[in-house]
């Protein structure tokens, strides 16, 4: 009930008076439920140090974007857990046993170079996660690559500590072993199962599309099978589908039709496996996407949307001569 | 041209899911239209439609009867505005709206009498230009709240024109002014088409009904049932499904080109309401002098479907309906495209068919975020505009990119901002780009 004397004038709003349910929230909420089943997997074979670099990441994820907010005086964004998102994604990019002021350091590479130097959420041109992957793996290349091997394993896999499955002395690894993700790596990169599960649950929720991580994945399989590399072993290995499903889909990063998007996809796929069958790193998925991010600008230009109404090219003034 | 099967046409064919759901809360839907009193004062804006403003045909102190003629002008694009009450004109001033335009306004005290007319006559048709002519002075206009003038619309060459198409799409959350129209006189609907079809020698009309009313789909059905010429096309009920542009889309699978009308490709739109007014004109003599809008919104204490005189106060009609208090947004218009009110005094027009009076928490606007360029934006809007790139091109000023971002097809739905996560006004920078963009082409078709 209004107070009996209610002399402010009526609001004056523009249409429409009502938005819906939908916020970024609630988005980077869906995004992290959706790390939940990478995260357990992680946690049940890597133990608890997978849980604590996780810990380190989003606590100084967050907190970098709290203090840049407070230094800058502007609104605090980290409440709308994109920093929590970010923070995440950069430990599902890490092996467990990295030291964790390493972890820090990450940390502020993504938030604060790579996110808040362009203008923070929404305006950052690299996704910030990979910035700060890439960032680590250039600096501390040891550390990045000291793999051990899970907790769990199949009976039958034969695991070789420090050897991530692509590294040309890891042992075939069956398909089963991939999909489980029973096999050395980084946090989030193991368990093919745990991500997929985290992809259904972000297609149930209309977080994402399938395009990008369908075309990313698609078209590694195909470079594979052209290749004579074991397709199925390519797709399920690596960052591969880690990177397709959720940083390949950053919004802000990636394209904004759905033609542009499954470019950016095809773009991701090619220079993976470029990187995977000719090159020498481990990073192809990191440095794919942040190759193809930076094309974003580019590949918006080249597909924009046609309008209802303007298939036919207008005349250049774009009225009709009546 | 071949006999026209409308059996193939019934089904919805190639009809995209864009815009976006959104709860209709028609809570008023099953309520049966009642009739407001007169009330104690009647103001007529001359200008109740698009196009040129009527001038004032009464003066002060002067007596009206139901139906005599208050308004109008020599000028084509514009609808003639009558009286709906017997009574003496107290005084024309000039009245403002919350839209910042300002217009002349007959005020009329009515004197309970509601004689009507002598002068008023059943119009004799025997023609399309009959038609055109007697719908001209029937004060009719696009009642689904665009305002356009019927009679202008039907003047065009037919030879082209396939489709007369009646809107009953009612996309619009919380209305259902339309939907009793269809429930409560179907009759008088398919009469007006009836009419227009026989006349103007158009070989199809389909009745398109959003599927959230069913009950209106089966009358109509029914009612049209022994007319071959008349079917109904059944719509995903999905905002803006409405949208002229947008159900000629989704009924007929065409698009109207970029600066051209339905007319272009071969189509004729009318709303459902303003069908059966036209069907009631014939049929009476009488003009528009009424019309029924919804009366919502939670501070409402009874929500109805009203019938009121055009040119009743709003505060009238809200008081007639109780307030719980004092509401803190006034809308009139539905909440999608509806606009807020400032003054209680400002009458009703015969284009609108929603009244909302909304409390404190459901007028509290979100709080806006930064863009987090997801392009949820542009995936929901009808026409595939970039609502994003348009908002950062207005900013700028940047009239070459509007042109090419082709802000001007913007039908103004406000799906956009609703959708956004970030609760950007995108709706109202696309809208102020498109007023931009058009003004803009204006000038350079004068200078061409």
């Amino acid at each position: 009930m209004e107070t009996p004397q209610d002399d402010r004038p009526y609001l004056l709003l523009s249409a429409p008076q009502i938005t819906g349910p939908r916020t970024t929230h609630a988005i980077m909420r869906n995004v992290l439920i959706a790390l939940v089943p990478s995260l357990v997997a992680s946690v049940v074979f890597f133990g608890i140090p997978a849980l604590v670099v996780t810990l380190v990441s989003v606590v100084s994820c967050v907190g970098f974007e709290c203090a840049w907010c407070r230094l800058r005086h502007t609104p605090n964004t980290a409440t709308d857990l994109s920093a929590a998102v970010t923070g995440v994604l950069l430990a599902f990019n890490l092996p467990p046993t990295l030291p964790l002021y390493m972890v820090v350091i990450g940390a502020f590479v993504s938030i604060i170079i790579s996110k808040e130097l362009f203008g923070g959420i929404g305006r950052n041109i690299a996704n910030p996660a990979i910035v700060g992957r890439i960032f680590l793996a250039l600096a501390f290349p040891v550390a990045m690559t000291t793999f051990v091997a899970p907790h769990v394993t199949l009976p039958s896999a034969d695991i070789v500590s420090s050897a991530t499955p692509l590294s040309p002395s890891a042992a075939a690894l069956t398909p089963l072993t991939l999909a489980l993700g029973t096999h050395a790596g980084v946090l989030g990169e193991t368990s093919a199962i745990a991500i997929l599960l985290g992809f259904a649950y972000l297609l149930a929720t209309r977080t994402i599309g399938w395009q990008i991580p369908v075309a990313y994945v698609g078209t590694v399989f195909a470079m594979s099978l052209l290749t004579g590399h074991d397709p199925i072993a390519q797709a399920l290995s690596g960052g591969l589908l880690l990177g397709a499903v959720f940083m390949a889909t950053d919004y802000t990063t990636t394209p904004s039709t759905t033609k542009g998007k499954v470019v950016f996809a095809l773009g991701c796929g090619l220079i993976t496996c470029l990187i995977r069958f000719w090159g020498n790193l481990n990073e192809g998925v990191a440095y794919s996407i942040l190759f193809m991010n930076l094309l974003v600008p580019h590949i918006d230009t080249l597909t924009p949307r046609i309008p209802v109404g303007g298939e036919a090219r207008a005349s250049k003034r774009g009225v009709r001569q009546s | 041209m071949g006999r026209f099967r409308v059996g193939m046409h019934t089904h919805p064919h190639r009809v995209e899911l864009r815009g976006v759901h959104i709860p209709h809360e028609k809570a008023t839907a099953e309520l049966e239209t009642s009739a407001m009193p007169i009330p104690d004062t009647i103001i007529l804006p001359m200008r109740q439609h698009v196009g040129a403003a009527c001038e004032p045909q009464v003066r002060r102190r002067q007596h009206v009867d139901v139906g005599t003629l208050v308004g109008s002008t020599d000028a084509r694009m514009s609808a003639e505005v009558f009286s709906p009450v017997s009574g003496t004109v107290k005084e024309i001033r000039t009245i403002h709206f919350s839209d910042g335009r300002s217009d002349q306004a007959v005020v009329i005290e009515p004197d309970g009498e509601q004689t009507v007319d002598e002068s008023l006559q059943v119009p004799v048709v025997e023609n399309y230009a009959d038609l055109v002519e007697a719908v001209r002075h029937s004060g009719i206009v696009g009642l689904g709240g665009a305002g356009f003038p019927t009679w202008l619309k039907m003047d065009t060459d037919l030879s082209g024109i396939d489709s007369w198409l009646v809107n009953g799409a009612e996309c619009e959350p919380y209305l259902s002014s339309d939907y009793r129209e269809m429930v409560e006189h179907p009759d008088t609907i398919l009469a007006g088409i009836r009419t227009c079809l026989d006349l103007s020698g158009v070989p199809r009309s389909l009745i398109c009904i959003e599927d959230n009313k069913p009950k209106a789909i089966e009358m109509l059905r029914e009612a049209c049932a022994s007319d071959d010429r008349i079917d109904v096309f059944v719509l995903p009920a999905r905002y803006p499904q409405g949208a002229s542009r947008v159900i000629l889309r989704n009924v007929t699978g065409r698009s109207v080109p970029r600066g051209g009308h339905l007319t272009d490709v071969g189509a004729l739109l009318f709303n459902v309401t303003t069908m059966s007014e036209i069907g009631r004109f014939l049929k009476t003599g009488m003009p528009l002098t009424k019309r029924r809008i919804t009366v919502m919104g939670d501070m409402v204490q009874r929500p109805q479907n009203l019938e009121v005189c055009v040119g009743t106060p709003i505060g009238q009609i809200l008081e007639h309906c109780g307030l719980k208090g004092k509401p803190r947004k006034v809308v009139v218009g539905g909440p999608m495209m509806g606009i807020t009110q400032v003054e209680l005094d400002t009458p009703i027009m015969r284009q609108n068919s929603g009244l909302l009076a909304l409390s404190e928490e459901a007028s509290r606007a979100p709080r806006i975020t930064a863009c987090i360029r997801c392009d949820t934006c542009a995936n929901a809007c009808p026409i595939r505009l970039s609502p994003l790139s348009i908002h950062r091109a207005y900013q700028q000023g940047d009239v070459e990119q509007l042109d090419k971002l082709m802000a001007d097809l913007c039908v103004g739905c406000g799906t956009c901002s609703y959708v956004c996560p970030a609760k950007q006004p995108l709706a109202q920078s696309t809208r102020l780009a498109r007023n931009m963009l058009r003004a803009e082409q204006r000038r350079r078709r004068k200078e061409a």
